[in-house]
């Protein structure tokens, strides 16, 4: 997995509250078996009309807004487990996303991604989106080793939560999957013990 | 400190405590289908590790097949690689197929339970938001994404933290005509759809003691849209009933002995919950949602409630709908009876019970998929097919169709569709669509009325 330490960017904002899955990457998207291209796909049916037309309200769209850090509204990532949300926001050029409150599913698997899911206080939340609006070559500084999130002109900051184990995960660029396999002993021991949940 | 029916199973499966960290968890049962696991299996093949316990995966093909004619190839190439993958995979890696065609087959959250693989006091997980559908058996059950279903593929185990743990308890007598899907659509409305995040939620109260196990999985499978990761209901002898005979269920001596540990698991009186509801049965009516979350909905008599933000408006804009007003004799051209929350045979009898001598609206479009094969031989059994198709009803074969589009059942861009499915998100349904969940019950009387009507006074 890619390495997350600090990061020091301009923003998209998506002032767009519960954001769903579905939004993030259409079903119609799901059907490939491997990772690649999802980006292209990104918000598909708010970025494009039916014919294809970008729609300039849209702020992916929007030339204003650059930068590899998506500041969106409450409860982004609702709905469907599907991880190519995860992916697809990724391949788009995203390494940060920043809301006032993630949905379970979609935080656990942007973790397992090296996607940052941020969450800050409606209130941070509010004077990020502000700063941005007023200036969108604001830029924001992201630092996961003080979990610490700053809106660079003003100084501004917020420290942000994070579980301590996938925060090493993701300083380091492990995953799960290692980690996992390096307890095959005592998962083996575990099964020996409790027989009665596998027999059936 | 006494612990709650979650606790119990959440302790019993955990292999070690992580500090200041996560739980290593146990999976029992590990559910997979042809959309969220193809880039695991790529994943494992990618790291040279193979598949631990491959005799604890059950798979089946069910997101995005055709409804009708399942016996001829997939006419949609990726569609159809998407299940040559999957059917692959199972092969390679000898893990049992349910697959197109199998007598078996089906929505992964409606044949497992009725083949008996669901079973109280278990963990369970899928590449599927809706696994919580199983907790209606007293069952750890949440969905994961393809990275954890490579770990369980790797582990059988996850990286979790145990949730927060949320009770909701509904007490009281049901009006007529309010279905396990008003309730937990009444519920969502109540508490908003991101009040479970964090949470696993128990459900308490002679209104779910009273529910069958259909009822019972209809309510736990919408958890996930109040943000909870997993709904449960404490096992009794509804739950024993159902499972007594069933094909993959313990049999005999086994069967009474499993049953002597399922009866301990409840939680004990005086546990402590994180959170607590309660809600009085009566209140309920049968629901509808007027927005593009599901915890946007109102009893089908109310209007639209005056709006409070931006989210909202836009929500409205899309729906096409106005605060303060009613959906009653609103004309709607597409219902849908199906999906994994209401395509179990009580739907469909409940559906063709309230059909039975009508005729559909002529404006109306609808369609009726069963949630698995048995269900489907189970209504040619009943007589329920001939109902459905003198009233004009499209009766398809089983999988999870216009609940989110994947194959060719997609309701048209602008197009009102009441749907018994579970999400009425922007597009869900098909680009532009616009969904109104409600009920079987609320679906059939809407193809009838050719509009939403306010059935219960048809009710007999």
């Amino acid at each position: 997995m890619e390495k997350f330490i600090s990061l020091t960017d301009t923003a998209v904002p998506l002032e767009i509250e519960n954001i769903d899955t579905d939004q993030i990457i259409p079903a119609r998207f799901l059907k490939a078996t491997d990772k690649e291209g999802f980006g292209e796909n990104l918000f598909q049916d708010w970025r494009f009309d039916k014919a294809g037309t970008p729609d300039p309200k849209f702020n992916l769209n929007n030339k204003k807004y650059k930068g590899s850090i998506l500041v969106t509204g409450n409860n982004f990532g609702c709905g469907s487990s599907r991880e190519h949300a995860a992916w697809a926001l990724k391949a788009y050029g995203f390494k940060v996303i920043v809301s006032s409150y993630f949905a379970d599913i979609f935080k656990g698997n942007s973790l397992n991604n090296g996607l940052l899911p941020l969450q800050v206080s409606p209130d941070f939340l509010k004077k990020i989106f502000t700063a941005i609006n007023t200036d969108p070559s604001e830029k924001l500084h992201v630092d996961l080793e003080d979990q610490l999130i700053k809106i660079t002109s003003s100084g501004e900051a917020e420290k942000f939560e994070i579980d301590p184990y996938k925060k090493n995960c993701l300083i380091n660029g492990f995953d799960d999957i290692d980690f996992l396999v390096s307890r095959k002993d005592a998962i083996q021991k575990f099964e020996e013990n409790n027989f009665q949940f596998q027999k059936n | 400190m006494k612990k709650t029916l979650f606790d119990k199973i959440w302790d019993a499966h955990v292999v070690e405590s992580i500090p200041a960290g996560p739980d290593i968890l146990y999976i029992d049962k590990h559910l997979i289908h042809e959309v969220t696991s193809p880039q695991a299996f790529n994943e494992l093949k990618e790291r040279g590790i193979s598949i631990l316990r491959p005799k604890q995966i059950v798979a089946t093909a069910d997101h995005n097949t055709p409804t009708i004619n399942q016996h001829l190839p997939i006419k949609d190439l990726l569609s159809r690689n998407q299940l040559k993958q999957l059917t692959k995979n199972c092969e390679d890696n000898n893990i049992t197929l349910y697959g197109l065609g199998h007598p078996y087959n089906g929505i992964v959250h409606v044949m497992t339970p009725e083949l008996g693989i669901t079973q109280p006091g278990m963990t369970l997980v899928c590449g599927d938001s809706h696994t919580s559908t199983h907790g209606a058996f007293g069952t750890i059950a949440f969905g994961i994404g393809t990275s954890q279903v490579a770990q369980v593929f790797a582990s059988q185990c996850l990286l979790v933290d145990k949730p927060k743990k949320l009770r909701v308890n509904v007490n009281g007598k049901l009006q007529q005509g309010v279905l396990p899907k008003d309730v937990i659509l009444y519920i969502i409305s109540k508490l908003g759809t991101n009040s479970g995040t964090g949470y696993f939620c128990e459900y308490a109260g002679n209104v779910f003691e009273d529910m069958s196990m259909e009822g019972r999985m209809t309510v736990c499978n919408m958890s996930i849209e109040m943000g909870a990761r997993g709904g449960l209901i404490a096992p009794d002898e509804v739950t024993f009933d159902y499972l007594e005979g069933k094909e993959f269920a313990p049999k005999g001596e086994d069967f009474e002995m499993m049953k002597v540990y399922w009866k301990t698991l409840k939680t004990e009186e005086g546990a402590e919950f994180d959170q607590e509801y309660s809600f009085d049965a009566s209140d309920i009516e049968p629901m509808i949602t007027y927005g593009t979350n599901p915890g946007m909905g109102i009893k089908l008599s109310d209007s639209i409630p005056m709006n409070t933000g931006k989210s909202d408006e836009k929500a409205l804009e899309y729906m096409g709908f106005k605060e303060g007003e009613f959906l009653i004799d609103k004309p709607i051209n597409y219902i849908f009876i199906g999906s994994c929350t209401n395509s179990r045979i009580e739907d469909f009898r409940t559906a063709a019970n309230y059909i039975k001598g009508k005729q559909k609206a002529a404006n109306v479009n609808a369609l009726i998929v069963p949630g698995s094969r048995q269900v489907a031989e189970q209504i040619k059994a009943e007589g329920l097919q001939l109902i459905f198709e003198e009233a004009g009803f499209s009766l398809r074969q089983p999988g999870c169709s216009a609940c989110l589009a994947m194959n060719d059942d997609k309701i048209p861009a602008g197009e009102y569709c009441v749907s018994t499915s579970n999400r009425n998100f922007e597009g869900r349904q098909g680009q532009g669509s616009r969904t109104l969940l409600a009920s079987p019950l609320t679906a059939a009387a809407t193809a009838i009325a050719g509009k939403i009507t306010n059935f219960t006074q048809n009710l007999n």
